[in-house]
């Protein structure tokens, strides 16, 4: 038996993917996120009679307390199964991704577990945004510099 | 119709997200990764902020906005004081939002117990 | 008297299952196997603080009640042998201070409860020690969190993807004779076949799972249907269709083959392709098939404990996974 011969065995096994229900879930929950969102930002303006930029961040901020909640609820992993990208996409995967590793890290003490590993998921993003935007952004101060 | 535009857009970007998670090997990591070095580079020409004008909360939501708000308020700091804006600004925009996560991630891991 | 190697196999003469004790996690309380087991638990915590120490209690609980029905003081029993699957065999060691006795601690991931009979057995057979008792535990939120992501992280798993079980068994061996033993052993070369996806274990396992049934079967010169029943550990639902296409490219006849990750869970339990784990493996077959075996149903159970022995860090490195399989043959004594 040799790996070409084995692969091709194990390929015709391959279970089914979910393809067309995976992104149909991925779409309607994404979706409704938005529609949270827009939600918040809609009520902020109005209750407080602020502008749109104005509410923005406290939309933000609502919504990442929501989903930082129901992680510690064990709520959002299960969304996380259902949904696949319709949860970790938005901001809102970003706040579940830094409590869950928090939350798992919190038996090892405040500050070699929870301090520590909070960043473990999380700060894969703000590291890649920063040096990106670094980047990006230095090119193109040059380039108007010198435009 | 906000609301609309909101579910359309916010939904789009997740299939997009879904696609690239059912037929590569990336993880989820190296997709917000990813989506997050795309929403830097979308800054470019104000094209980002042209999709937040039309699609509101559906635009700022997805993790692209994170890396467009940190291009963005590096790309504002530079007028007042060069190069040097881009490392004083690039929290500006981003601040609360990676605050307020730190904060409730903390808070939260004291208060809870992971379930399974 | 000493048995002597034939390949990579033993066969043994007295070699006797004097007890076993098996302890189940809530899930696979729940499956359909779910009343075989000694003991279970109300949620994953077993009352404990952390999963870590979950995981040390159910081991206790599976030693103490093996030592029990076995009737023997922890002082009497000669070497323990046996390991989990974190990192510096947490649970074992972290409970061996309690025993007593020598504890001989064993990584072969998924397999280890092959590994630690066959330890257990050639010593016994050639007379080095005459009590010996040979456990496994694993827990699935331990596990995940070594191998894969934090328990809450919201991540869709991968159709492909098993579930690590929770549970703890202890086997009691000794040279008296007794109705089950262990009538050979066969340890597996380990194997790769240049799989690269951790989250596909049972793809990466069959071929060694194939490798150590062929050398089993030339070793002791027997054919699939010298056993009514061949068991492969933890192979889930997608590696036991590989497996049984890989048999039949082999010409190989046996009277019926199953997978322990198939047999431990029920598909609705939302467990993807099914259980995998040290403890997967261990609890079907000294849980539910010992019992058969009791019972009459099956007189020779060959039972292939495979192993994926992954290293998070190595997946990240991008190399392939290397698998083992360790192979018992459980006989009843007529």
């Amino acid at each position: 038996m040799n790996i070409k011969k084995y692969n091709e065995i194990a390929e015709k096994n391959k279970p089914q993917k979910q393809v067309l229900k995976h992104t149909f879930n991925a779409f309607i929950v994404g979706g409704i996120i938005g529609m949270i969102g827009e939600f918040f930002l809609n009520f902020y303006q109005k209750i407080f009679s602020f502008s749109e930029k104005e509410a923005t961040p406290i939309m933000l901020i609502t919504l990442i307390l929501i989903a930082a909640i129901l992680t510690g609820l064990g709520i959002y992993d299960r969304l996380g199964d259902f949904a696949g990208a319709g949860s970790f996409i938005p901001i809102t995967g970003f706040s579940n991704a830094m409590t869950s590793s928090a939350l798992e890290a919190r038996s090892e003490g405040l500050v070699t577990g929870i301090g520590a590993n909070i960043f473990k998921l999380g700060g894969a993003v703000i590291t890649f945004g920063i040096v990106a935007s670094f980047i990006v952004g230095g090119l193109r101060y040059v380039i108007t510099y010198f435009w | 119709m906000n609301y609309l535009l909101s579910f359309l857009f916010c939904g789009f970007v997740c299939v997009v997200a879904q696609l690239i998670y059912e037929y590569t090997k990336l993880t989820p990591g190296h997709i917000t990764c990813s989506f997050v070095v795309i929403g830097a580079l979308l800054d470019l020409f104000h094209i980002y902020d042209r999709l937040i004008k039309i699609f509101h909360a559906g635009a700022m939501l997805p993790i692209t906005s994170f890396g467009h708000s940190l291009m963005h308020g590096a790309m504002a700091m530079t007028k007042e004081y060069g190069v040097f804006g881009l490392a004083m600004g690039m929290f500006d925009l981003t601040a609360a939002g990676i605050a307020s996560a730190i904060l409730f991630a903390f808070l939260v891991a004291i208060f809870f117990k992971p379930k399974s | 008297m000493s048995s002597p190697i034939s390949g990579s196999s033993f066969v043994f003469d007295n070699v006797y299952i004097q007890s076993v004790a098996t302890t189940a996690g809530i899930v696979e309380y729940q499956g359909p196997l779910g009343h075989y087991f000694d003991k279970h638990y109300p949620d994953h915590y077993h009352h404990n603080v952390s999963y870590e120490q979950a995981e040390i209690e159910m081991l206790k609980d599976a030693l103490l009640i093996c030592l029990k029905n076995g009737k023997v003081k922890k002082e009497e029993i000669d070497f323990y042998f046996g390991g989990d699957l974190n990192n510096q065999l947490t649970a074992c060691y972290y409970y061996a201070n309690h025993l007593h006795r020598p504890f001989i601690g064993l990584y072969s991931a998924c397999s280890t409860i092959g590994l630690a009979l066959a330890n257990a057995s050639i010593m016994i057979e050639n007379h080095n020690i005459h009590k010996a008792i040979a456990c496994t535990v694993s827990h699935n939120a331990t596990a995940e969190r070594q191998f894969r992501y934090p328990l809450e992280y919201g991540i869709q798993r991968k159709e492909t993807m098993t579930f690590t079980a929770t549970g703890s068994v202890a086997v009691y061996l000794s040279n008296k004779p007794s109705s089950i033993r262990i009538e050979s052993i066969t340890l597996g070369k380990v194997i790769d076949y240049d799989q690269y996806d951790a989250n596909d274990m049972g793809r990466a396992m069959a071929p060694a799972a194939l490798d150590t049934y062929l050398q089993h079967m030339k070793d002791l010169k027997r054919d699939g249907t010298y056993y009514d029943l061949i068991l492969t550990g933890d192979l889930s639902h997608y590696g036991k269709t590989i497996m049984k296409d890989l048999l039949k490219e082999e010409n190989q006849k046996y009277n019926e083959y199953d997978d322990c990750g198939c047999l431990l869970y029920d598909v609705t339990q939302n467990v993807y392709q099914g259980g995998s784990g040290p403890v997967c493996n261990a609890l079907v077959s000294f849980g539910y098939i010992y019992k058969m075996m009791l019972q009459g149903k099956y007189k020779r159970v060959l039972v292939l404990a495979t192993g994926a022995l992954l290293n998070p860090v190595m997946t990240n490195q991008k190399l392939s996974i290397p698998c083992v399989c360790h192979g018992y043959v459980l006989e009843v004594v007529v």
